[in-house]
């Protein structure tokens, strides 16, 4: 067993899927493939947004991945950052506006 | 920043590289071998595909040491041709229907007889490239070459890994970029990059760092508008170039720990459409002592052009080189990953 539950190696291993249920495994990578093949939006596009989201699920494996993906489609250090302050400005948002919430509340128990 | 020659470092050896990249540890020694996977497409052995371009490499001295640099080149370099060589190389032209002269360096530039050697070239109607590294075209000594670049035609090919000045300057060197940027202005000015100009000016991109380049139209279309919006740069086209696990490079990835990942990385992107169309097919190099390699990896690496064929310039036979076996080993998954690399860029 492994000392850790994330290893940077178990990334390569995420074919293996497969092994365990092959149907949904393959019909998963097959849609993923083509998800991130160019459609109306660029691969360069779809690295950036994939990069964010892998902040907001705080996934490691997709972080190294993404990282990595927007390295090859040229994406400048300065533009990654401002993508995971996108990502960091919606979760700060998300909990934010749900003060709105909180003071909703507040103002409906109090006199 | 000295050579790894002048720094007298086991990875200047090419046998200690070639070494690392075939078994520096039991899970690149478990790799597959670039033969097998050209016997899987039956393309093995390698064969050229007629040769049409003149690679010479004129010397190993350059004004810069950029970490990456497969050469090893840098102001510490001694390695020059002569001019008998030049001419020896002129003699090979002469008798064969090769159309393009490719000047490499270290900086080419730097050679004492690379003006009289373009001249002559030119005379015979050889179209000329020549691979800059753009800052040298900054210095006092070499400032006029744009003007003598356009005056002979010549086909400028440059190194400017990214459009940013902090990637750029981390690959090769403290203020390159500003100075990359005046070279390109300068070479605008002169017509070189402008449509229907005739005058041609690419862009060389290798990623600065353990990772494979992207789709070479895209990031082309990244670099127009970057260096057009920020500087009003412009060029005809942007030649994407992977990385090669060999001398500076194979350095970082050793020092880095990438080396495992990255000759993966190369391997399991193994492209039969790029291997296919690989520069060796159709390129002869000549090292600046007059030797035959398959391609400037392959010089670098001291594994000369085979030896059933002519291995010196000066008994260049042009129907014998065409029907050489083309030497390889582990770093020549570097030109078939992905979209393939060489020398013009992505080869599918």
């Amino acid at each position: 067993m492994e000392d850790s539950y994330y290893n940077p190696k178990d990334l390569k291993k995420f074919g293996d899927i497969t092994e365990f249920q092959e149907n949904l495994g393959k019909k998963f990578f097959d849609y993923y493939g083509e998800v991130f093949e160019e459609g109306a939006l660029t691969k360069r596009e779809k690295a950036l947004i994939a990069l964010a989201v892998s902040h907001t699920v705080q996934c490691p494996y997709c972080i190294d991945a993404y990282t990595t993906e927007s390295l090859e489609n040229g994406v400048s250090e300065e533009q990654m950052m401002e993508a995971v302050h996108v990502a960091a400005a919606i979760r700060g948002g998300s909990s934010l506006v749900h003060g709105v919430q909180m003071m909703n509340k507040v103002k409906d128990l109090s006199m | 920043m000295k050579s790894l020659q002048a720094e007298a470092h086991a990875l200047s050896k090419p046998e200690v590289q070639l070494d690392i990249i075939n078994s520096h540890n039991p899970t690149i020694e478990k790799l597959p071998k670039f033969g097998e996977k050209l016997k899987e497409i039956d393309l093995y052995p390698l064969k050229p595909t007629g040769i049409e371009i003149f690679q010479m490499n004129v010397g190993y001295m350059c004004n810069m040491t950029c970490k990456h640099c497969h050469v090893d080149a840098g102001p510490d370099r001694q390695e020059i041709m002569t001019k008998e060589t030049f001419e020896y190389c002129l003699d090979a032209l002469r008798g064969t229907e090769i159309h393009t002269v490719d000047l490499t360096g270290g900086a080419p530039e730097m050679n004492p007889h690379f003006r009289w050697f373009v001249e002559e070239v030119s005379k015979l109607g050889k179209h000329v490239i020549v691979r800059s590294n753009l800052t040298i075209l900054t210095t006092n000594k070499f400032s006029d070459l744009p003007e003598f670049f356009k005056e002979h035609g010549v086909e400028v090919t440059c190194s400017l890994p990214f459009y940013s000045k902090f990637r750029t300057d981390k690959q090769r060197g403290e203020g390159t970029y500003d100075k990359s940027i005046t070279a390109l202005k300068r070479l605008n000015e002169l017509g070189y990059g402008k449509e229907d100009s005739g005058l041609i000016l690419n862009l060389v991109y290798n990623p600065v760092g353990a990772f494979l380049p992207g789709d070479q139209e895209q990031l082309k279309q990244q670099f127009k508008r970057e260096l057009g919006r920020k500087h009003g740069i412009e060029f005809n086209d942007l030649f994407t170039i992977t990385n090669l696990p060999i001398s500076r490079f194979l350095k970082f990835l050793l020092m880095s720990g990438n080396l495992e990942d990255y000759m993966e990385k190369l391997i399991t992107s193994f492209n039969p459409g790029a291997a296919q169309g690989v520069m060796c097919r159709n390129t002869i190099s000549i090292g600046w002592d007059g030797r035959l390699f398959d391609c400037d990896f392959n010089q670098m690496l001291e594994m000369e052009t085979d030896e059933n064929t002519s291995q010196h310039i000066q008994d260049f036979d042009l129907a014998s080189l065409n029907d050489r076996e083309i030497k390889i080993d582990q770093h020549c998954f570097g030109c078939t990953a992905g979209a393939g690399s060489s020398c013009g860029g992505a080869t599918v």
